[in-house]
């Protein structure tokens, strides 16, 4: 695990940036989402866990509509998730989304990446969009990667490109999708550095993760999903130190203890 | 043996056929593309008319298609595409049959091509808030297309040579041309190999050309 620190500061803002109700999902008979309430204020920073097929990544998914749900309702900066269009497209370019297998645009160098979306769907100034995705990817340290292509960096760097590329759009919300699952070992802590920084930094995060040591120094509220349902909710240190639900227990004994 | 040659003119035949083949090319390149984008496309509709087209077209002979612009378009609904001239007439009908049946075939390879192209572009193209004409035009084809290359050069070369049906309406290329030779001469195996010799200058270095631009513009991932 990580041992990457991070000073907290408490959230002081209480507004409601994604609210989840009664949302539910069904992959044929599989009942993947079952009746989630979930609601992430602005500013915090929220760590999804759990066992394989618990749900957790289909959850992140659907904040975004990448997978359409079956009952509920998912409210962002008040608004309701629109069916697809236009309307859709324009909300997804306010929520950022990283990926577990980085899905950089292959045919595209790293600097094209981070510039796509400011040009057609912020319709920015060419040399404004240069600007900033170069600063963005100095922020995330691939500056001096700017012009090679995705396949040519290696995986940590490419998951930074990833998170450059959804910074460019100026979200509300990021998501990251299980961002450091596919990476060697050694890679994982330069990417969980760059989500410590955004933490930090007051950027809203809903974070799918295996990351056990960035959920307790990031954190802010770590949700336990099982079986396709939130079982359990809390701050990371009580979490961690004392789990309510035997299914969080069950799972805390099997991954902390080796 | 192959004195007999200077009574015709084989080059302009040969050009003929690369005119065809050419504007050919370029008309199902775009039609087959459209195609193929609406059978990706989330419109039912539009699924529905891209498969049912690809699956009655390429079943079709291309003779009959040839025969049918001539005859049915031309000939039962008056429809000249704009030209006065027998021959012209007959040409750009020719152009049409071909673009007709090869975009089918175009269609399946960039098709092919998209599906070399892992589902996560599309969804990181969809998640910065592309809508779909982007996440396809952007995206998804650019890539597709690099990936079709080879299939499409098979689409071509046979585009080539299938340019020869247009002699049944006439069109004065390489087969026509052939058509009347053997009628006036002896030499059928010399003719033959001219004819012969002459797709395969015109189809080698396609393949060679395309095979190595393939290479050249692979995605790597």
């Amino acid at each position: 695990m990580t041992n990457v620190s991070v000073t907290k500061e408490d959230v002081v803002t209480s507004d409601e940036l994604v609210v989840l109700k009664s949302v539910n999902k069904h992959f044929g008979a599989l009942h993947v989402l079952q009746d989630i309430d979930l609601t992430i204020a602005r500013g915090e920073v929220v760590v999804v866990i759990g066992p394989s097929g618990s749900g957790k990544s289909t959850l992140c998914r659907t904040i975004n509509r990448l997978e359409t749900i079956d009952s509920g309702t998912i409210a962002i900066d008040g608004k309701p998730l629109p069916q697809e269009g236009k309307q859709l497209a324009r909300l997804r370019a306010d929520v950022g989304m990283v990926f577990q297998s980085f899905n950089l645009f292959a045919h595209k160098t790293v600097l094209e990446n981070v510039m796509l979306g400011q040009l057609k769907v912020r319709k920015a100034d060419r040399k404004q969009a240069e600007e900033k995705a170069r600063a963005l990817l100095d922020r995330v340290g691939v500056g001096t990667q700017a012009d090679k292509y995705p396949a040519q960096l290696s995986g940590g760097q490419q998951q930074r490109v990833a998170i450059a590329r959804a910074l460019a759009m100026g979200p509300k919300v990021m998501l990251f999708d299980e961002p450091t699952s596919a990476l060697d070992p050694e890679m994982i802590n330069e990417v969980l550095e760059v989500m410590q920084q955004l933490a930090r930094e007051g950027m809203t995060m809903v974070v799918v993760t295996h990351e056990m040591g960035f959920a307790r120094s990031a954190a802010n509220r770590v949700v336990f999903m099982a079986d396709g349902r939130i079982v359990e909710e809390a701050a990371p240190d009580q979490f961690f130190s004392n789990p309510r639900s035997d299914r969080a227990k069950d799972f805390l004994s099997k991954i902390l203890h080796h | 043996m192959f004195d007999f040659l200077d009574k015709y003119d084989v080059l302009g035949a040969f050009w003929t056929t690369v005119q065809l083949t050419l504007l050919s090319a370029a008309g199902s390149l775009v039609w087959g593309t459209l195609l193929a984008a609406m059978r990706v496309g989330p419109v039912p509709l539009m699924r529905g008319f891209g498969t049912a087209y690809v699956n009655i077209v390429r079943n079709i002979p291309l003779t009959v298609i040839i025969l049918f612009s001539s005859l049915g378009l031309n000939q039962n609904l008056g429809i000249s595409l704009g030209a006065n001239d027998f021959d012209t007439i007959n040409f750009r009908l020719a152009v049409l049959g071909l673009i007709v049946y090869t975009s089918a075939f175009v269609c399946e390879a960039i098709r092919a091509g998209i599906n070399t192209v892992p589902v996560g572009q599309a969804e990181a193209a969809r998640a910065i808030g592309l809508s779909f004409p982007q996440v396809l035009g952007l995206v998804v084809l650019p890539q597709a297309l690099r990936a079709a290359v080879g299939p499409l050069t098979n689409a071509l070369i046979a585009l080539t040579k299938n340019t020869t049906v247009a002699a049944a309406i006439g069109v004065a290329e390489a087969a026509f041309l052939m058509k009347k030779m053997i009628e006036n001469e002896a030499e059928l195996l010399a003719i033959s190999a001219v004819i012969a010799f002459g797709f395969v200058c015109l189809t080698l270095p396609t393949g060679l050309i395309l095979g190595w631009v393939g290479k050249k513009v692979a995605v790597k991932r």
